[in-house]
């Protein structure tokens, strides 16, 4: 079996669509981090590929840069999370939701 | 030279600006000195400007200073001819001697050089009225006029009834400034332009006789409401709330004499309407009438005078009403002359029995104060209208005129008599109230005859009052030649020839003398009682006012209360406050959907992209 492109997008989108769920249904912050995580790395995946299929090195750099940026993100994003969690003692983020309308 | 004619407004102009600024520091007397010169340098300087044109070489000037508005073509532009010599004269000259008066009068007053600021301003206002070469620049001194008139009337302002007085010569002002304002917008629709020459020149030709009657009868409106005729002549007795100054300069050589200057002006534009000049005639004769019987009854000697400045503005309204405009003029000349002797003298007394103004408390000041009371003698022979004094002949000419145009106006001629006989009457009145009898003073009052500074411009006015009658007497007509260049194109009604005009002097000569000797039966020896009845009446000005105020204000008042409290409070902040509200309850439904719930953002972010995917995919649009 000759593994196309296509399989890797079907892969992709099946991760994506797992990282988005688990954004949607967990409470859990870190768990929706991790999450977010799976998402990300998923369009790296396509970006590869696609990159590799139209034999173009614009994907691969794509990816970097998403990589170099989601590093960034989930340093920001952890940072927040162990302050939050200091001052409340929790994770769960729908109870942080003192700033509805 | 004439090229600086603009100098004669400017210097009072800058008068009232420093003395309105500085006038504190400037102090007492020397802001009544600054101001009293400036307006004497005016008048020495109109009197030099006016030489070419008594030597008869000169001819009207125009000086075009700059352009104002360009798109209606309106330019700041000034006009020297001998109507706006004969009142630049009268305002300057008249003027500079109620400064001078004042200087003297308004000492020891708290604001007096706000109050020279304030005097100056309305000469340079009366001057940009007279000078004006067009119908935009008068009316910027119209208003001028109005707005100084305004200042000066509630110069005491802690006063209410200043206040009040202030406020209603401004108010019933506007009412007359109004069709003044109407006017110059049909003129501007008929001819295309505002100035005079222009508009003088086409309209013989290029006017119906509907636009003309329409024109004038609004100018005559604005007249109305600045020469205080019938029925917009109620702010002119509130305005003696006033110093007695103002009153002499407001009454005798300003203000009430703009609306007679502005129909002389456009006499070309009157001569074309028969219908409002007959109108003119009538208001004038009636409000000649109904204002002297107003000023026989009153016990205030400046009512007295403010109803007679009334009664004498209506011949001159009648004299133009019959197309004896020189005769207004005349007319407006010697009594510009007269009636400020009369405030003024009537300020001396004031002066000398502490601020008293009720008659019935003054008496016998014949002895203390000689030279007010042969003054006043002259102001009142000549008002009166006892030959050869200015009165007689001014007054005479008018009434022969009304006599000379026939038909109805002989009507009105025969009303001008009567007014003629209780003008009579009510000056000698006022004469032996206020000089004869016993001394009825209030207490402790020692009167005392006036200061030099005061008498001195009561002297120059008696000698002015007594002789002015010389300019123009049916013999010589000095003024009506004078006036000439003014009124060209205009058909002036003239004094019957011969023996008529001879009759009518004499019978006008006699009825003064009746007057005179009806007034002197029944006050020289005992006080009358005048209480009740028309006495009563008359002190009240006939409750004109109360009828006004039920018939004119209140409607008013109810209509701006209905505006602000339905109109505005209901109607229009409903509009807005229910656009507010609408908006902001639509927000506060909308709130409920930002939950902080960051899942529920989610949710939604997810469930919007998985919504436009499918609707891009089913469209087709995506691929």
């Amino acid at each position: 079996m000759i593994v196309t492109p296509g399989w890797y997008m079907a892969l992709a989108a099946v991760l994506f669509s797992i990282g988005g769920a688990g954004v949607l249904v967990r409470r859990n912050a870190l768990v929706m981090f991790m999450s977010i995580e799976l998402m990300l790395n998923s369009v790296n995946l396509t970006f590869v590929a696609a990159g590799t299929g139209l034999g173009l090195i614009e994907g691969q750099v794509a990816a970097l840069f998403v990589i170099v940026v989601a590093a960034a993100e989930v340093t920001i994003g952890l940072a927040i999370l162990v302050a939050v969690f200091r001052g409340r003692a929790t994770a769960n983020v729908d109870e942080l939701s003192s700033l509805g309308g | 030279m004439i090229d600086y004619l603009w100098v004669l407004i400017v210097l009072p102009l800058l008068g009232a600006a420093a003395l309105i600024v500085f006038g504190k520091r400037i102090g007492d007397p020397w802001s009544g000195r600054l101001a009293s010169a400036l307006v004497g340098t005016a008048f020495l300087i109109a009197a030099g400007f006016t030489v070419p044109l008594v030597t008869g070489n000169g001819h009207p000037e125009t000086v075009e200073l700059f352009s104002w508005i360009p798109v209606l073509g309106v330019e700041v532009s000034l006009l020297w001819d001998p109507l706006a010599a004969l009142m630049t004269l009268i305002v300057t000259g008249v003027g500079f001697l109620i400064h001078v008066y004042a200087v003297g009068y308004m000492h020891g007053d708290e604001r007096f050089g706000r109050f020279f600021g304030y005097m100056n301003l309305f000469i340079a206002s009366m001057l940009t009225l007279v000078l004006a070469s067009n119908f935009v620049v008068m009316f910027v001194g119209w208003e001028l006029v109005g707005l100084s008139s305004y200042l000066l009337i509630s110069f005491w302002f802690v006063r209410p009834a200043a206040s009040a007085a202030g406020k209603k010569a401004f108010i019933v002002n506007r009412i007359g400034d109004w069709g003044f304002l109407v006017a110059l917008l049909l003129i501007f629709a008929a001819f295309g332009t505002f100035e005079f020459a222009a508009v003088f020149a086409e309209a013989p030709t290029g006017l119906t006789t509907g636009m003309a009657t329409a024109i004038t009868l609004l100018l005559f409106l604005g007249a109305v409401g600045k020469s205080a005729q019938i029925p917009l002549y109620v702010w002119l007795p509130d305005a003696m709330e006033g110093p007695t100054p103002v009153s002499a300069l407001i009454h005798a050589a300003t203000m009430v004499t703009a609306g007679i200057y502005m129909i002389a002006r456009t006499a070309v534009l009157f001569g074309l309407a028969p219908a409002t000049l007959t109108v003119v005639a009538t208001v004038g004769a009636a409000t000649a009438l109904f204002a002297a019987t107003l000023a026989m009854g009153q016990r205030d000697i400046k009512r007295v005078l403010a109803y007679s400045t009334i009664s004498q503005l209506g011949y001159m309204v009648m004299a133009v009403g019959v197309t004896a405009f020189t005769a207004g003029m005349f007319h407006l000349m010697t009594h510009a002359f007269f009636k400020a002797l009369l405030f003024l003298g009537a300020g001396a007394v004031i002066h000398a029995v502490a601020g008293e103004q009720d008659m019935s408390r003054m008496g016998g000041l014949r002895k203390v104060m000689p030279i007010t009371f042969w003054t006043m003698v002259v102001a009142w022979l000549a008002i009166a209208g006892v030959a050869p004094l200015s009165g007689f002949w001014s007054k005479d000419e008018i009434l022969a005129a009304a006599f000379a145009h026939g038909g109805y106006f002989v009507f009105l001629w025969a009303i001008g008599v009567v007014a003629a006989l209780l003008t009579a009457f009510y000056m000698t009145r006022l004469m032996i109230l206020t000089f004869g009898g016993e001394e009825r003073w209030p207490d402790g009052v020692e009167a005392s005859e006036a200061p030099p500074i005061l008498t001195v411009p009561l002297v120059i006015l008696a000698v002015l009052s007594a002789t002015a009658g010389i300019f123009n007497t049916p013999f010589r007509l000095g003024l009506e030649h004078f006036l000439e260049p003014s009124f060209e194109g205009v058909t002036q009604q003239l004094p019957p020839a011969g023996a008529t005009v001879v009759a009518l002097a004499a019978l006008a000569l006699v009825v003064a003398l009746v007057g005179i000797f009806w007034g002197w039966a029944r006050y020289s020896r005992r006080l009358p009682v005048e209480e009740g009845g028309f006495w009563g009446a008359a002190v009240e000005g006939y409750r004109v006012d109360d009828w006004y105020g039920r018939l004119v204000v209140a409607p008013g008042k109810a209509m701006a209360t209905w505006a602000a409290e339905i109109l505005d409070g209901r109607i229009i902040d409903g509009v807005v406050n229910g656009v507010g509200g609408g908006v902001k309850s639509f927000g506060n439904s909308l709130s409920g959907t930002q939950s902080g719930l960051v899942r529920w953002y989610g949710a939604v972010m997810a469930a919007g992209t998985l919504g436009l995917l499918l609707w891009l995919l089913l469209s087709g649009g995506l691929f």
